[in-house]
């Protein structure tokens, strides 16, 4: 029984997503009910959709994937009166390097999730769902299997949802490994049976998603938080965070920490209390060096630029982003080249080749660190691995290839000693080509 | 080709669950759950999942080439899985997997002889917290030292 946790829970943790974590078979439909489950979905029921859209705007709950788009939003985009039927397809393609937590949400607490998906349902007439599993989480696809059969078993998934006259249908779909399938348009690509390549935007999926019809999409936590915001309000939700940024989310700490771990902290949470409290600081008292705040993805931060709370505007002010919760701490040992270099070798792994400037930009990147490291770094290779970074920003169909060029921005930018102390002798005059 | 009742069973609710016409939308998975029990994606089998979606093999083809998960070769009956993105690079990820490939005398995607042992570097898994992450077949393990890896190693082999 999932009850064991994966890390000790912080006494500084303010849980409210997380709050069944660790009760005793918290994945079971009973202990769901038996501790707040469904009251949402009934009040929700009783609610018109758009004042249903209207408490999850007032939330200012932002998407938990990565992208941070306000979710309220993003829901009032789908036509609601569209005559095609319309779907909710939930993210659960968890991949950016340093994010663990959706993981535990559908672990711990699936029904919760499951609460807030037939939420959505009810906001945007939406009686089917698809529930887009990473293949690397077989244990889990066969975990959402087993929760989505005891809920219908329960009467709370099907026909008639719990007596309210509402259906619903969910399943799960597995990926089979890429990266890219976490993207909102190439999962659905994926999710079609294609291989998982972007779609030109607009259309936007929320108006022509799967099979062209509207679709609703949102990550696994985004899903799991709507029931406590209808059920205690979405002021209430809100007020947990920092303004426009609602609420709290699953941190996911990793790297040269004492204590690593997920961990439900509110929006604006000082960071630096978050690595020395929360996480117990770095082992062997050894100094800060760097922050990767929010994933692989975002532009990384050096230690004195770590002082700061934790929401995406601040985290946008600095130059960087919050990203997918998945917070790097890099003590002064780490060598930033061959950081650098293990952040390539993945996207030039994962690039799905569509895009140009992301496929060979991604690749020649790699080539670069790759040489550096080995040993065969030249000086004007410092400059360069700048300019092919920001010659890849924003010129691919999805973020990828941006993905790939910011954090190697950032560390050609804020580490340049490092990349000096690799540099043979031989090569340490700038030669002009 | 048939497979399992088990697995026929599977395929059969996983082809009801998409909406009408749109039975392309199994392959993905269909291939994925078909070579847990076949070993590899041949192309007998890719002919049997473009006909039970309705497609053409190519279209089934191009998707097997995109994903990591698939595999055209057999792997060892256990998949050895090691994580060396960033982080568990920090915590010795590459030192694990450089131990790996000693402990099992192979290298990335490579079989040991007798068909029992696979490795593959991969990319994150969502384990990070709990680094440095293995997955064996399709069993996590966090944590994992090389004193820990020798004995997961050792257990299998004695399995055997």
């Amino acid at each position: 029984m999932p009850t064991k946790l994966y890390n000790e829970p912080s006494p500084l943790e303010t849980r409210v997503v997380s709050k069944r974590f660790g009760l005793e078979n918290s994945h079971t439909l009973d202990t769901y009910l038996a501790n707040d489950g469904y009251k949402a979905f009934r009040k929700a029921r009783e609610m018109t959709p758009e004042k249903i859209v209207d408490e999850v705007k007032a939330s200012a709950l932002r998407g938990r994937g990565g992208a941070g788009f306000p979710t309220g939003l993003k829901w009032s985009f789908v036509p609601r009166t569209s005559p095609k039927p319309k779907y909710i397809v939930i993210n659960a393609d968890e991949s950016e390097p340093g994010t663990c937590k959706d993981r535990l949400l559908m672990e711990y607490d699936p029904h919760q999730m499951i609460e807030g998906i037939l939420i959505a349902g009810l906001a945007i007439d939406s009686h089917k769902g698809y529930l887009y599993i990473r293949g690397e989480y077989r244990y889990l696809i066969e975990h959402m299997d087993r929760a989505i059969a005891e809920a219908y078993a329960k009467g709370y998934l099907g026909k008639n949802i719990a007596g309210t006259g509402f259906d619903f249908d969910l399943y799960t779909h597995s990926g089979a490994g890429a990266y890219e399938c976490g993207e909102e348009t190439a999962l659905l690509d994926s999710l079609e049976g294609k291989r998982g390549i972007p779609r030109m935007k607009p259309p936007f999926p929320a108006v022509a998603g799967a099979w062209a019809s509207p679709t609703l999409l949102n990550n696994v936590e985004t899903f799991s938080a709507i029931p406590p915001i209808i059920r205690d309000g979405g002021a209430a939700f809100a007020a947990l965070g920092t303004p426009k940024n609602g609420g709290t989310r699953l941190v996911c700490i990793s790297g040269h920490v004492n204590k690593p771990g997920v961990y439900e902290l509110p929006l604006g949470y000082p960071m630096l209390k978050a690595i020395y409290d929360v996480a117990g600081g770095i082992p062997g008292g050894k100094k800060l060096k760097a922050v990767v705040p929010g994933g692989s993805s975002c532009p990384l931060l050096k230690a004195d630029e770590c002082d700061i709370p934790m929401d995406y505007d601040t985290l946008a002010k600095v130059g960087s982003m919050l990203g997918s919760g998945g917070m790097v701490v890099l003590d002064e040992t780490t060598d930033m080249v061959k950081f650098a270099l293990r952040i390539m070798r993945f996207y030039a792994h994962e690039s799905c080749g569509w895009c140009i400037p992301c496929r060979e930009g991604t690749t020649w990147l790699r080539k670069i660190l790759q040489r550096f490291v080995d040993g065969g770094g030249r000086k004007e290779d410092v400059p360069l691995l700048g300019e092919l970074s920001k010659n890849m920003l924003g010129r691919t169909f999805c973020a990828l290839g941006d993905a790939a060029a910011m954090p190697t921005i950032s560390i050609v930018d804020k580490f340049p000693e490092d990349f000096e102390k690799r540099l043979p002798a031989a090569n340490s005059q700038l030669v002009v080509v | 080709m048939t497979f399992s009742p088990q697995l026929e069973e599977r395929f059969a609710k996983m082809l009801a669950c998409y909406p009408e016409g749109r039975k392309r939308s199994a392959v993905v998975p269909m291939l994925i759950y078909a070579q847990d029990e076949t070993g590899a994606v041949t192309e007998e089998l890719i002919a049997e999942v473009a006909k039970r979606c309705e497609v053409a093999p190519l279209q089934v083809d191009e998707v097997v080439g995109y994903y990591s998960m698939l595999h055209r070769k057999p792997l060892g009956k256990y998949h050895v899985q090691i994580c060396t993105n960033i982080s568990c690079m920090l915590v010795g990820g590459e030192e694990l997997y450089e131990h790996a490939k000693k402990k099992l005398g192979i290298g990335h995607k490579g079989v040991t002889a007798d068909g029992q042992f696979s490795l593959e570097e991969v990319e994150c898994m969502g384990a990070c917290s709990w680094a440095p992450a293995v997955e064996i077949n399709y069993d996590f393990h966090h944590f994992v030292t090389p004193e820990k890896l020798n004995q997961l190693i050792d257990a299998l082999k004695k399995a055997h």
